[in-house]
């Protein structure tokens, strides 16, 4: 039922919008201006300023512990590199336990918060009922509460449900992101309605629309979304911090942070730590870049 | 939920209007079928954000303690001993304080990086992550690497301060350039957000302006200040009502590089929020003070609007 002009023309309209103007170079300018050496100059200086903390970290991790305590400002300790300081800490076994749990926990909450926040802005995008206007309104008014306002209450909740220091306790307050609902929807609102009229003559029922027709031309969006959650989650520290006591059931951030207190005189093993924790996340980057890039643009003037 | 929304077929009528059934009983269907939708959030919305604001406001009226003792209503006392406690004022200064800092170099250096990467100079990979990079990493690890450069013995901050012949600094041992010592690292911690934010602002604007210009003789630098800086109006203020409300909201970082010992320069209004109600256990002070810092961010949000609006009417 679908015609096939209907359907190009809403691709080039999904894929446009999803990549955004993109523009190679600045037209006009001398490749090579004084100008310009001048900026690339400039620019390589302060990327070098902002790599060096990580680079001096990555350093010390790869010295003796008696080499980073020396004070020596080079590059290389004394004793020459050595992978001592990872392999202190990786032999420790609560590192693994506490990426596991933060795996579990962020892949949980991206899983659920990027289902009901969708489902919802279907709802507000494309149906009808009582009450749609004011419950929208006080959903995007919500995104002004700061989650550090409620940790009070949300404790007081958990120990009642018991769930302080499990999953759950760790999970379900941080499934409510009323700022993706109105992203989602905002998207949603994009995608021309003839196709889902064309679905409905044919008998699909709003279920089957959302999934086989809404979700798959939301693609994009749906991916900032699920990477911009996911990295809220596993770097979260003030709630995993108040709601897990228990050791074995702690986040790598919560974990670590503990450690610190314990050895914070061995700065090999504390930088091994940090660059072993870092690394997940760089690697994510260099993955997923251009949908990162692109997710702090929607997310960020999502606020707007 | 497909048998039940059969009902609504339509005849194609090629229009933009939603196809809509006029049988009785399809409306009714279809508000089941919103309500199916919206549940599931709605549900947790209740649970985990409606629900927790009002406990907060009643808890804050009570002397709930987090042992479970108390509970008893004590009326304002809460809000008064919040009104009059020095601590309280001192929190919320370090945290204005803090605010002020920490938003001026975090716009105006990710303002002069996108507009550097906007130029298009080869590397844009690299720019971007080296400037976004740190934005990534957990609370936990950047005060790790803090913590490390600002060893007074050992820390490359002080060897730096060597080499140019200046005299060490105990960065985070000293009240007075510990909250120096933050604001440093969370501007290198989280200046890549605002710059993406700058680089996706000046990204939209046409490239027909610059050739246009250029054509007229215009350089990059003059283009710059004529072209993209009076486009980046609406950017910057959203970037700076974001910068605000996330400075406002100070704990993380500050809590851990000085180890979880709290010190008077720099304590935040979120770290009193957690002394008070997870140190000293009382969950109804806690609360009060939780509601007073929320009224402060809904003030600087109203007068945000107020301004904002302001500036469009002068503009129409």
């Amino acid at each position: 039922m679908m015609s096939s002009a209907t359907l190009t023309r809403t691709e080039t309209i999904t894929t446009a919008k999803a990549r955004g103007p993109r523009r190679s170079h600045v037209p006009g300018q001398k490749p090579f201006g004084p100008l310009r050496v001048v900026a690339f100059i400039v620019l390589a200086l302060m990327a070098i300023g902002w790599l060096l903390p990580f680079l001096w970290a990555v350093a010390t991790a790869f010295k003796t512990e008696t080499d980073a305590a020396s004070g020596d400002p080079g590059w290389i300790g004394a004793s020459g590199p050595t992978i001592e300081a990872f392999t202190a800490i990786l032999s420790q076994g609560n590192v693994y336990t506490w990426a596991l749990n933060s795996l579990l926990t962020s892949v949980a909450i991206t899983l659920i918060t990027l289902t009901i926040s969708a489902l919802a802005a279907y709802a507000f995008s494309r149906l009808d009922f009582t009450g749609r206007k004011w419950l929208f309104v006080v959903i995007i008014a919500s995104i002004v509460v700061p989650p550090q306002v409620l940790i009070i209450p949300l404790f007081y909740e958990m120990l009642a449900f018991n769930l302080v220091d499990t999953y759950w306790g760790l999970i379900l307050p941080q499934v409510v992101a009323p700022a993706m609902v109105f992203i989602l929807k905002r998207f949603f609102d994009a995608i021309p309605i003839e196709l889902e009229d064309a679905a409905r003559v044919d008998g699909a029922g709003r279920l089957r629309i959302f999934w086989s027709i809404v979700l798959p031309l939301s693609r994009p969006i749906l991916a900032s979304v699920a990477i911009f959650v996911f990295i809220g989650a596993w770097n979260n520290f003030l709630w995993p911090f108040l709601v897990i006591n228990d050791t074995t059931l702690m986040t790598l951030p919560v974990g670590l942070q503990t450690v610190i207190s314990a050895y914070g005189v061995q700065y090999a093993q504390v930088m091994a730590q940090a660059v072993l924790a870092a690394l997940p996340l760089i690697v994510i980057f260099i993955i997923f870049q251009k949908q990162i890039v692109k997710g702090v643009a929607t997310s960020g003037f999502g606020g707007q | 939920m497909t048998a039940a929304t059969d009902s609504t077929r339509t005849i194609v009528t090629g229009s933009k209007a939603i196809p809509r059934d006029r049988r009785p009983g399809s409306r009714n269907r279809e508000q089941l079928v919103s309500w199916a939708f919206l549940a599931p959030f709605l549900i947790a919305f209740a649970l985990f954000l409606v629900w927790p604001i009002i406990h907060g406001i009643i808890l804050s009226f009570t002397d709930q303690s987090l042992t479970g003792a108390g509970g008893a209503f004590v009326g304002f006392a809460n809000y008064a001993e919040a009104l009059s406690d020095p601590k309280m004022w001192q929190s919320m200064g370090n945290t204005v304080w803090f605010t002020l800092l920490s938003t001026v170099p975090l716009v105006l250096i990710a303002l002069v990086m996108a507009a550097l990467v906007d130029r298009g100079l080869p590397g844009q990979w690299l720019w971007r992550l080296s400037f976004f990079m740190p934005y990534l990493l957990a609370s936990t690890v950047i005060s790790q690497i803090w913590v490390w450069i600002f060893n007074p013995q050992v820390g490359a901050a002080n060897n730096i301060l060597k080499a140019l012949g200046l005299e060490p600094i105990a960065w985070l041992q000293n009240p007075d350039t510990n909250m120096l010592s933050i604001v440093i690292a969370t501007v290198w911690w989280t200046v890549g957000f605002n710059f993406l934010l700058y680089l996706a602002a000046m990204q939209n604007i046409p490239p027909q302006q610059y050739e246009a210009a250029s054509l007229d003789g215009a350089g990059p630098w003059r283009q710059f200040w004529s072209i993209t800086l009076p486009q980046l109006g609406p950017a910057t203020v959203l970037i700076l009502i974001l910068q605000i409300l996330a400075s406002l909201k100070l704990f993380d970082q500050a809590y851990q590089m000085l180890g979880g010992v709290a010190s008077d320069t720099t304590r935040s209004i979120v770290q009193y929020i957690y002394e008070a109600g997870f140190v000293s256990y009382r969950f109804g002070y806690s609360a009060a003070i939780s509601y007073v810092f929320f009224a402060l961010i809904v003030i600087i949000g109203v007068a945000q609007a107020l301004i904002m609006r302001g500036k469009k009417e002068q503009q129409l």
